[in-house]
């Protein structure tokens, strides 16, 4: 039998309130013991009762709290409880596992709101001078004696706020389909991007080599161009093969303007990569005019940061591709910070890390020709994700096409 | 004649629907704005000149279409000569935009504004309503239930929180409003059915039926034994003519499709 006691007051007996809580607790398959209750002594006063909610499992006790929590029932605030974690790397046992979703823990009287929000880490809590800091910390940033949050009490997660039925997200639905009126649904998007331009939060673009395969690198590099783009994810096959298209016009092999594969065109990303590695990193292939047109160009000549991780099936890789996965990791850390949009294109592990370190509250837009990738990113507890089942070279041109009627 | 109520209006100079964030509102069925101003006007005029309440005006910001509905902007308190304010905290961000505007105005009027707990929602006078010396307070649809002990602790009153639980009636203001107090008219299908025992347990009742409902028959302003309510509520107008009370008509049509009629676009101050 799992139990937990929550308090309830107000005006709880006219209003028939406590009632009301009890005959949820009983009708949803719990049972109830009133551990304490204090009646208000006149109309105006207010009556407090303490209630202990019992129920056979933990999946239904957090069911009837969360249903008797809307008519005010609540669990009492309890302080955290902290443990120092005992070696570097490694978490003290118990520790309260992160979701992606904005939270708070209580020191003292107040709540404090954790920073960085970010799935599967810890809470470390510091003290600098009179205040208290909470932050997410990733298993292996931990070190020796950090000060890990145990257990749940103490903290509390806020859940996404009810959609806003205005806005192209909640007009989307959280499900995936290709049955959707997909302009609408873009200019949706182009209107968040200004939104979030506006407001000072960054987009972030994720994308797979599919952009440049089918032939929608230019809309993308339009798009960096006029600014729409603070930082890039990507991979080492994304910048090979724009940097291919940029030196020899085609990718992967095949010629982009006729759609044919060319002689010897197998050979060209390699060759692509060659380049750049006598170069010693991109910006220096376009600094020395190597490079003169595509997605990375763009990024180089309009300080776009981007951070390519590599793969183990990687050719080359390119000189910026950052082998080490968790340094690699740390770098997207860093850059996901002040993010409002994400657009995911075409690629599913990039989604997923990406969609890993971002805090739930970041409007992310994925977008592939399988529905199974948005499916993926969702399950793997990116549950914000909004997923547009469509070709991508469609999807960056309609942006495109959008942004710039914005503009006007 | 009256001149004991002051009422604080918007005109709408800024009013659209530019989002749905209620089951009145669609896209595809935006008011018509120039009729909507011929309706507050007339809706202005009735209240000031027919009733002869004190009307003050606030000026409506240009992204706030929905600042017109000047009940949400709080709960006025005046306690002996102090003016207070009970400020509101808008579920949708769409209408968070008003507070800062609101606020202004309040305290360049010299009201003592106060703000819920960062914790809740609570949507001022369009979720709750004095019935004599006890305010009975809407949750679930838009305030939380926690915002009303709050009031209670702030106000030292008797509040009765009732459960709304159809998104048509979206605030207790658009299925509840009480004629004089102790009596209570209200559409029961609005309302969980421990909430219309609570209502018919307290007060008299006087029960509104869904056809005038949806017209919005209870979104009506009391101003002692004058009522102004929607148009096109022959049965509740005829009850309360009978009470004795006289009910005065203004067409709402183009509020209408915003979720908002005669109350929702005036606050007691």
């Amino acid at each position: 039998m799992y139990s937990e006691t929550v308090f309830l007051e107000g005006h709880i007996v006219d209003s028939l309130v406590l009632s009301k809580v009890l005959d949820l607790i009983l009708l949803n398959g719990g049972l109830y013991e009133i551990t304490g209750f204090t009646m208000g002594s006149t109309r105006t006063d207010i009556s407090r009762a303490e209630i202990m909610v019992n129920a056979e499992t933990r999946e239904l006790l957090d069911n009837i709290l969360h249903l008797i929590g809307q008519h005010g029932a609540t669990r009492p605030a309890e302080e955290i409880l902290l443990q120092p974690a005992p070696q570097e790397g490694v978490f003290p046992d118990g520790f309260y596992s992160t979701t992606n979703l904005e939270s708070a823990i209580r020191v003292g009287e107040t709540w404090i709101s954790v920073q960085d929000t970010e799935m599967d880490c810890a809470i470390v809590v510091t003290h600098i001078n009179d205040s208290t800091i909470a932050k997410c910390v990733p298993l292996h940033k931990i070190t020796s004696g950090d000060q890990v949050v145990i257990g749940d009490r103490g903290v509390r997660v806020t859940p996404l706020a009810r959609r806003d039925p205005g806005s192209v997200f909640s007009f989307m639905g959280s499900e995936v389909s290709s049955e959707r009126p997909k302009e609408l649904v873009i200019a949706g998007l182009a209107q968040a991007m200004r939104d979030a331009k506006r407001s000072g939060r960054k987009t972030l673009l994720v994308g797979g080599p599919a952009i440049i395969h089918t032939g929608a690198a230019k809309h993308l590099e339009t798009i960096i161009k006029k600014g729409w783009i603070d930082v890039v994810f990507a991979g080492n096959a994304l910048a090979t093969h724009d940097i291919e298209r940029a030196l020899y016009g085609t990718s992967l092999g095949v010629e982009l303007h006729t759609g044919q594969p060319i002689t010897h065109g197998h050979e060209h990303h390699l060759r692509a990569i060659n380049a750049i590695r006598a170069q010693g990193s991109i910006a220096a292939a376009v600094e020395n005019g190597i490079v003169t047109k595509g997605i990375m160009h763009a990024c180089v000549t309009n300080s776009v940061p981007f951070v390519l991780a590599g793969s183990i099936r990687d050719d080359g890789p390119l000189p910026d591709v950052v082998t080490d996965s968790v340094k690699a990791q740390d770098l997207m850390r860093e850059h996901v910070k002040g993010v409002g949009i994400a657009i995911m294109i075409a690629t599913t592990l990039h989604s997923v890390a990406t969609g890993n370190l971002l805090p739930a509250s970041v409007k992310t837009f994925c977008v592939d020709s399988d529905a199974d990738t948005v499916i993926k990113l969702m399950d793997r507890g990116t549950h914000q994700a909004f997923g547009l089942v469509t070709d991508c070279e469609f999807f960056l041109k309609e942006l495109a096409a959008q942004l710039d009627s914005l503009e006007k | 004649m009256s001149s004991e109520f002051t009422l604080l209006m918007c005109a709408p100079d800024a009013f659209d629907l530019k989002y749905e964030i209620n089951s009145w509102m669609s896209i595809e069925n935006r008011p018509d704005v120039t009729l909507a101003a011929k309706q507050w006007r007339e809706l202005h005029r009735i209240i000031s000149n027919d009733v002869g309440a004190t009307v003050e005006l606030v000026q409506q910001e240009p992204n706030a279409p929905d600042m017109v509905f000047t009940a949400n902007a709080g709960l006025v308190v005046r306690e002996n000569n102090d003016k207070r304010v009970l400020l509101s905290r808008f579920m949708h961000p769409e209408r968070q935009v008003e507070v800062a505007p609101f606020r202004a105005w309040f305290e360049k009027h010299g009201y003592d504004c106060t703000e819920p707990p960062e914790t809740v929602f609570y949507e001022g006078e369009g979720d709750s309503l004095w019935c004599g010396d006890t305010l009975v307070t809407g949750y679930l649809k838009r305030s939380d239930i926690t915002s009303h002990n709050w009031i209670a602790e702030q106000l030292y009153c008797e509040v009765l929180p009732v459960e709304l639980v159809d998104g048509r009636w979206y605030h207790l203001d658009t299925a509840f409003f009480s004629p004089s107090p102790g009596v209570a008219a209200y559409y029961p299908g609005a309302f969980d059915t421990y909430a219309r025992d609570v209502i018919e347990s307290h007060f008299e009742t006087i029960k509104v039926v869904e056809e005038e409902a949806l017209q919005f028959a209870c979104n009506s302003v009391v101003l002692g034994k004058d009522i102004v309510m929607p148009s096109g509520c022959p049965r509740i107008g005829a009850e309360l003519r009978e009470r004795g009370f006289t009910v005065h008509t203004a067409d709402m049509s183009e509020f209408l499709k915003a979720g908002g009629a005669c109350k929702c676009l005036s606050l007691f101050i």
